[in-house]
């Protein structure tokens, strides 16, 4: 007896499961598809990450590659070992923090300056205007630079010149050419980074304003003890992402700002990747540091994510 | 109304003063670079040219224009980004829309399938590898297929998705609509600000992006206007060319490169203004978790 009942339940599930798909089956095939592409330039690449354990020659398959020395930890040590790499990393970490350092306040400040503009037409015009520099490609960026800051030819150092002074080297100079190449982040995402600071803003009930005036509180006593507060998760939540990139970033904004004579501040790990894996052919040294990066980007955004739960705020999911 | 005091007053004006400065600093770059493009060369060799253009003078626009390889890059270019804008809004639909419904079954292990792709990345070589194995690399579809689906967008898009109220999608299913159907009748129609929003973020990406290029493409004639541009400007294309087409002579080649990187700039610059309020709206989707 048992034995039937527990046949009729399987028969029951069954029909409802095909119910259910009968029903639902479009859904999969809609996203079969964008999983499909998941899998392939994902999750295989993922599956390609063994190359940093290997002896990989292109042209070879990845699977059939015999294992590095030293438990497969050869291209690790190595990479450690490579002044290059070192200064790559360290550069990666310098700029990406003095990124976060001014670039990361300069949206929240300009949202607050644009929320005390008294003419609604003029505010308007002003966020069109610095939304401009987020629509321009890095290339572009790097020619204006040229164009402006050029040591014999830049129209920056012209200006100087005509009125007596010196000329900056600007992006001739490591020094100089890291408060550049800071200036121009800052240029390209102080307007887009600030649409989302906008937006909280709007969304704070003009009641708690009112109140404030009520008690004499000033513009500046408004801004510190109401704008700013009702910002601080969005604040939080943005700061979280902005740490777990802290040891990431892509090629195409130094390549298309630095040069030669800066490289020993310029050459970061995407563009150091770059020149020595693709043009260099070293893919195993290159994936093993390739790696290393993804895996502490990975921790970094999952302790960030955990300290700010431990800090009473909304994590990022 | 309430009435300003004089102190507010200024203050008022004082911020006024500020955002001037800011606005000013963003776009006397851009001017800078539009006055180079139209003066005589006389006055560019000797770096005589602010936010005025001095000797008034076309010659750089039409040697851009008579430059067929530059004219090539350009329309390849534009028939790229279309191409892409429209294979990666139906990618990021067919991803986002399944995912809205609590039904279907296996949606948490596949959202958890999607959000590790957006946190580990395997890195530059085994994506290149990736490419070589699949003979992508020198074949244009590397430029439109392995960009075809962003997370992000497509988590703005499952928020705008979220927002349509669940009961319109019940009454066509109690009428008997697929779910075919109910994408393309009602949530394809009503998402137009969210479709207008992406649309511009994938072809403002595909348009301004040269890395993939630099990285997967050395066939030349396939190479988008941002790399083509990326050349000129770091002279390492091959120098002959350059000296040819005048890129190189002191003059008239820094009126070119400043008519190039404008001509291929307003596109961009010419559409953004009227799409604000979508891409206002999207990055303001984007930024809610779910």
């Amino acid at each position: 007896m048992a034995e039937v009942t527990n046949q009729e339940k399987n028969q029951t599930k069954q029909s409802a499961f095909s119910v259910y798909l009968k029903r639902y089956w479009q859904l999969y095939v809609l996203l079969a598809l964008p999983l499909i592409y998941l899998l392939v330039f994902k999750y295989v690449p993922m599956l390609y990450v063994q190359i940093a354990f290997k002896n990989y020659k292109i042209g070879k398959s990845v699977w059939s590659a015999a294992w590095a020395k030293n438990y497969g930890f050869q291209y690790f040590i190595k990479a450690f070992k490579d002044r290059d790499f070192i200064n790559a990393l360290f550069n990666t970490l310098t700029l990406n923090l003095k990124d976060l350092i001014f670039g990361f306040p300069a949206p929240i400040i300009f949202a607050l300056i644009l929320n005390e503009l008294p003419f609604k037409g003029f505010k308007k015009v002003i966020q069109t205007v610095a939304y401009m520099p987020h629509f321009l490609s890095w290339v572009i960026i790097g020619s204006l630079s040229l164009q402006l800051f050029a040591q014999d030819s830049g129209m920056v150092n012209m200006f100087l010149k005509s009125i007596g002074l010196d000329a900056v080297p600007f992006i001739a100079e490591s020094r100089h050419w890291v408060r550049t190449y800071i200036g121009w982040g800052i240029w390209q995402s102080f307007g887009w980074n600030s649409i989302v600071y906008l937006a909280a803003i709007a969304g704070i009930s003009p009641d708690l304003y009112e109140a404030a005036a009520m008690d004499g509180a000033g513009r500046f006593a408004k801004m510190w003890h109401i704008t700013l507060p009702s910002l601080k998760p969005t604040i939080v939540v943005l700061l979280i992402m902005n740490l777990g990139y802290i040891m990431g970033g892509g090629m195409e904004r130094p390549m298309a700002l630095y040069n030669k004579l800066v490289m020993d501040k310029a050459e970061v790990i995407s563009t150091y990747v770059y020149t020595v894996g693709i043009k260099g052919s070293q893919f195993s040294l290159t994936t093993a540091i390739g790696l290393f990066q993804s895996v502490v980007g990975v921790i970094l955004i999952l302790s960030a994510n955990w300290i700010s739960r431990k800090l009473g705020e909304r994590g990022i999911w | 109304m309430k009435v300003k005091s004089t102190t507010a007053r200024i203050g008022d004006w004082v911020f006024v003063v500020i955002c001037v400065i800011v606005g000013l600093a963003c776009l006397l770059p851009m001017l800078n670079l539009l006055a180079k493009s139209l003066s005589s060369s006389e006055y560019l060799v000797r770096n005589d040219v602010y936010f005025l253009p001095k000797g008034w003078n076309f010659q750089a626009y039409a040697q851009v224009f008579k430059n067929s390889k530059y004219v090539r890059a350009f329309f390849w270019t534009v028939f790229l980004t279309v191409v892409c804008t429209l294979f990666s809004l139906l990618m990021t639909t067919l991803c986002a829309y399944p995912l809205i419904f609590e039904r279907l079954k296996g949606r948490s292990v596949i959202n958890v399938y999607i959000t590790i792709t957006m946190f580990f990345n395997a890195g530059t070589i085994p994506n290149y590898i990736l490419m070589k194995d699949l003979k992508l690399l020198d074949n244009p579809l590397v430029l439109i297929i392995p960009s075809c689906l962003s997370i992000y967008n497509m988590i703005i898009m499952r928020s705008f998705f979220y927002g349509i109220p669940d009961s319109l999608r019940e009454s066509a299913e109690i009428d008997g609509a697929n779910f075919f159907q109910i994408l393309y009748k009602i949530y394809v129609p009503l998402s137009k600000p969210v479709i207008a929003t992406l649309a511009l973020f994938y072809a403002v990406g595909r348009w301004n992006g040269y890395g993939d290029a630099l990285m997967y493409m050395k066939e030349e004639k396939f190479y988008p206007l941002q790399l083509y541009l990326f050349n000129i400007m770091n002279n390492t294309s091959k120098m002959e060319v350059a000296t040819q087409e005048g890129f190189s002579s002191p003059g008239l080649g820094a009126a070119m490169k400043a008519a190039v990187v404008m001509f291929s700039t307003i596109p961009i610059l010419c559409i953004y203004p009227w799409l604000q309020r979508f891409f206002i709206q999207g990055v303001t989707l984007g930024a809610v978790k779910e």
